[in-house]
């Protein structure tokens, strides 16, 4: 076990694959000479050489096509968005191509693509630069998503993606790329589609994905110190395919949910988990669903307000009371 | 040319130091000497505003990026001299310049960057998201590539209501390679657009150097032949050339109705923006050349001070002014409020912030 970042993590997931698969190519803007815009790929160009790590002119509808394309025919890309957000440049080949080619051709072609990079807000880079497309992207079956919220799963879920026969779609978080936890050295995955107990507890369930797990379990310890409520967190890795079971399980031991993501509230993440709770679990619950988005509007540019924009410990604090009345 | 090679100055734009042969031509003989010295003073307004930046950056008090534009300033002042009335502009995310050039205060764009509600956009775009319809620019974009067609509609707009205007649409060498740049390219010539596509190339698109991004046929602007559209070539050192050459696509803008695309060669100091370290992709000697024989501020002022326009007493006054400015400005942002809770959900819908008898629609919406 080694104590590692998120970022590491994400590399060294990367580094592993390329050495285990000849047929896994990284491609993007800046991931090569320039190491990556946030240091992700850092290193790798010089240790797997031009063909393997390939730098793109700004091209993104171009480029992921390009990737898509080439997955089709058994090349296993790994393809960086600088942000999530520039994928709408590319939004045809991302929902249309990728999305829809193994269904039209009745299961001839495989498109065992991953696309990456951060989806986030709170770094005060305004509303071109600040989106979290899991809910838009997942929405679309033939798509994969998967939202890591520690180095662990950083790692194993880059792994598993890599592996996967389907075009998996990994969203971080440049505000997560720093934290720091164990992660072991021998070869692992985390299967997609396997939620996590991030912490147990008795009294509420909080469901969240991304950074939205971190800000649960800050506030889980404040509910624990300050009103004595023994928390659960449910991480939920994988956004499609989603770990039904596992939330299910939580809510009918504490008969009590707060969905929690920084996605806008119309159509979230949390909006499909509340269907799921109350369609198979309605008799279960002791209260109605609670529920923390980022606040319904483009992300504001000013820090001050986009802290308060996105969901932060106290909101949850102060929604789960009210869940908890 | 080898289809990836560097595009440096060609041949036909490198010329001696020395006084600048566009000088006489008509766009800038016909200035006069007050004229010169305000276009002078613009540049010099740019330049210590972007590098008082520098500092309230380094003070924590700008967050997420921050790209300067110093090294740059004679494309965007020249071209914008130039414009009337009807002719509006866009650009990137590299959009300080523009913004002041067109008349925005060092205030507004200063409390903007510090997130501030008397920025110019309240505290809503940050640095790379300037706004000011009222003088014809319309943003400050952060994705690139996606100001070619939103150029392309205003130029589209300005022949729809038949006024004698354009739209000078900016992005960068990286930009180029977007296919909505390409998209607008061909809807500009199929359509007789009076656009001007500045292509302000400064040789990088972050650390990848434009060899390493662009294939092309000797020069970036020449892509305008495979849509049958008129191109030049510019030195955007030299704020004349950058005059002459734009006062002549603005007449086709004007009189023709027809598209250019031009290409300006020029440069960035900084990094890419304040995040990137600058160590890895270019060499500290390339920016010190650039910066010792082809700065364009310095350039004109040697040029005017030649010509006898300014003095070295009227230089120092000038740049004096232009740092007290700036200074005034960080004093601005930092005793401006900051937007308030409430202010997040303004401004997303028209008929939300202005309901009353003209707004038809009801239901939620926006959602908790
Ligand atoms: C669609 C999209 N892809 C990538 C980026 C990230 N990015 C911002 S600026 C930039 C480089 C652009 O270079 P260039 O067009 O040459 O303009 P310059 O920065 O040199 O002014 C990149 C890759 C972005 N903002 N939007
Ligand atoms: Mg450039």
């Amino acid at each position: 076990m080694a104590v590692i970042s998120y970022r590491e993590a994400l590399r060294a997931a990367m580094r592993e694959e390329l050495k285990r698969d000849e047929n896994v190519v990284i491609m993007g803007e800046e991931v090569a000479q320039f190491n990556g815009a946030y240091k992700v790929t850092e290193g790798l160009l010089k240790e797997f050489g031009p063909k393997r790590i390939v730098d793109t002119p700004i091209s993104e509808a171009g480029f992921i096509g390009l990737g898509i394309g080439a997955s089709m025919l058994g090349i296993r890309p790994v393809m960086e968005l600088m942000f999530w957000s520039f994928s709408y440049v590319a939004f045809d080949q991302v929902v249309n191509n990728a999305g829809n080619i193994r269904y039209m051709s009745g299961g001839l072609i495989n498109c065992p693509i991953v696309i990456r990079g951060p989806a986030n807000g709170g770094t005060n880079v305004g509303a071109t630069h600040s989106h979290t497309p899991e809910a838009i992207l997942a929405s679309h079956p033939g798509i994969k998503v998967v939202c890591p919220a520690t180095p662990y799963d950083a790692k194993g879920l880059m792994k598993a993606a890599i592996r996967d026969n389907d075009p998996v779609y990994v969203m971080e978080n440049t505000i997560l790329y720093n934290d720091k936890a164990e992660v072991p050295d021998e070869d692992y995955i985390v299967p997609i589609g396997v939620a996590d107990i991030k912490r147990e507890g008795t009294d509420l369930t909080i469901v969240a994905h991304g950074r939205a797990v971190i800000t649960s379990l800050k506030a889980a310890e404040i509910l624990e110190k300050e009103h004595g409520v023994s928390v659960e967190v449910v991480d939920l890795r994988s956004i499609r395919p989603l770990d039904e079971e596992t939330i299910l399980a939580s809510v009918r031991k504490t008969h009590r949910a707060l969905l929690v993501e920084e996605n806008k509230p119309f159509c979230g993440v949390d909006a499909q988990i509340a269907y799921l709770i109350q369609s198979r679990a309605f008799d279960e619950l002791d209260a109605p669903i609670g529920r923390v988005s980022s606040i319904d509007a483009p992300q504001i540019y000013s820090k001050k307000l986009e802290d308060l924009q996105l969901p932060y410990p106290a909101r949850v604090v102060a929604a789960a009371l009210k869940v908890l009345a | 040319m080898a289809k990836n090679a560097v595009i440096t100055h060609p041949e036909s734009l490198k010329r001696p130091a020395g006084p600048s042969e566009y000088a006489k031509d008509p766009v800038n003989a016909s200035l006069s000497k007050a004229d010169k010295i305000a276009l002078y003073t613009k540049m010099a307004r740019v330049r210590h505003f972007e590098q008082r930046c520098i500092r309230t950056y380094q003070q924590g008090k700008i967050g997420g990026f921050l790209h300067l534009y110093v090294g740059q300033e004679a494309v965007a002042a020249g071209t914008i001299s130039l414009l009337g009335k009807f002719d509006h502009i866009i650009t990137g995310y590299r959009d300080h310049a523009h913004g002041l050039l067109v008349g925005m205060s060092m205030k507004e764009c200063m409390a903007e960057l510090t997130g501030k509600v008397t920025g110019c956009s309240k505290g809503k775009g940050g640095s790379m998201h300037y706004f000011a319809p009222d003088k014809n620019y319309w943003g400050g974009h952060g994705i690139v590539g996606g100001q070619a067609p939103l150029g392309t509609g205003l130029a589209y707009a300005v022949k729809y209501r038949g006024q004698k205007g354009s739209c000078l649409t900016y992005m960068g060498d990286g930009a180029i390679n977007q296919g909505a740049v390409h998209e607008a390219y061909n809807l500009a010539a199929l359509w007789d657009l009076p656009i001007i596509f500045v292509i302000e190339n400064n040789g990088y698109s972050m650390g990848t150097s434009q060899e390493r991004s662009t294939a092309h046929p000797g020069c970036l602007a020449k892509r305008a032949e495979g849509y049958n559209m008129a191109w030049d070539v510019v030195n955007g050192h030299d704020v004349y050339e950058v005059r002459a050459k734009t006062a002549i696509a603005l007449k086709r803008a004007h009189e023709e109705s027809k598209p250019t695309i031009l290409e300006i060669f020029t440069y960035r100091y900084f990094g890419h923006s304040m995040s990137d370290p600058d160590k890895t992709y270019r060499d500290k000697e390339e920016v010190k050349g650039y910066r010792e024989t082809k700065d364009p501020v310095f350039l004109f002022e040697k040029e005017l001070l030649n010509e006898g326009v300014l003095t070295k007493e009227l230089v120092e006054s000038i740049n004096a002014a232009a740092m007290e400015e700036a200074d005034a400005a960080a004093v601005f942002a930092d005793e401006s409020p900051e937007p308030t809770l409430a202010d997040i959900t303004k401004h997303i819908y028209w008929e939300e912030d202005n309901r009353g008898p003209k707004t038809t629609s009801s239901g939620t919406i926006i959602f908790e």
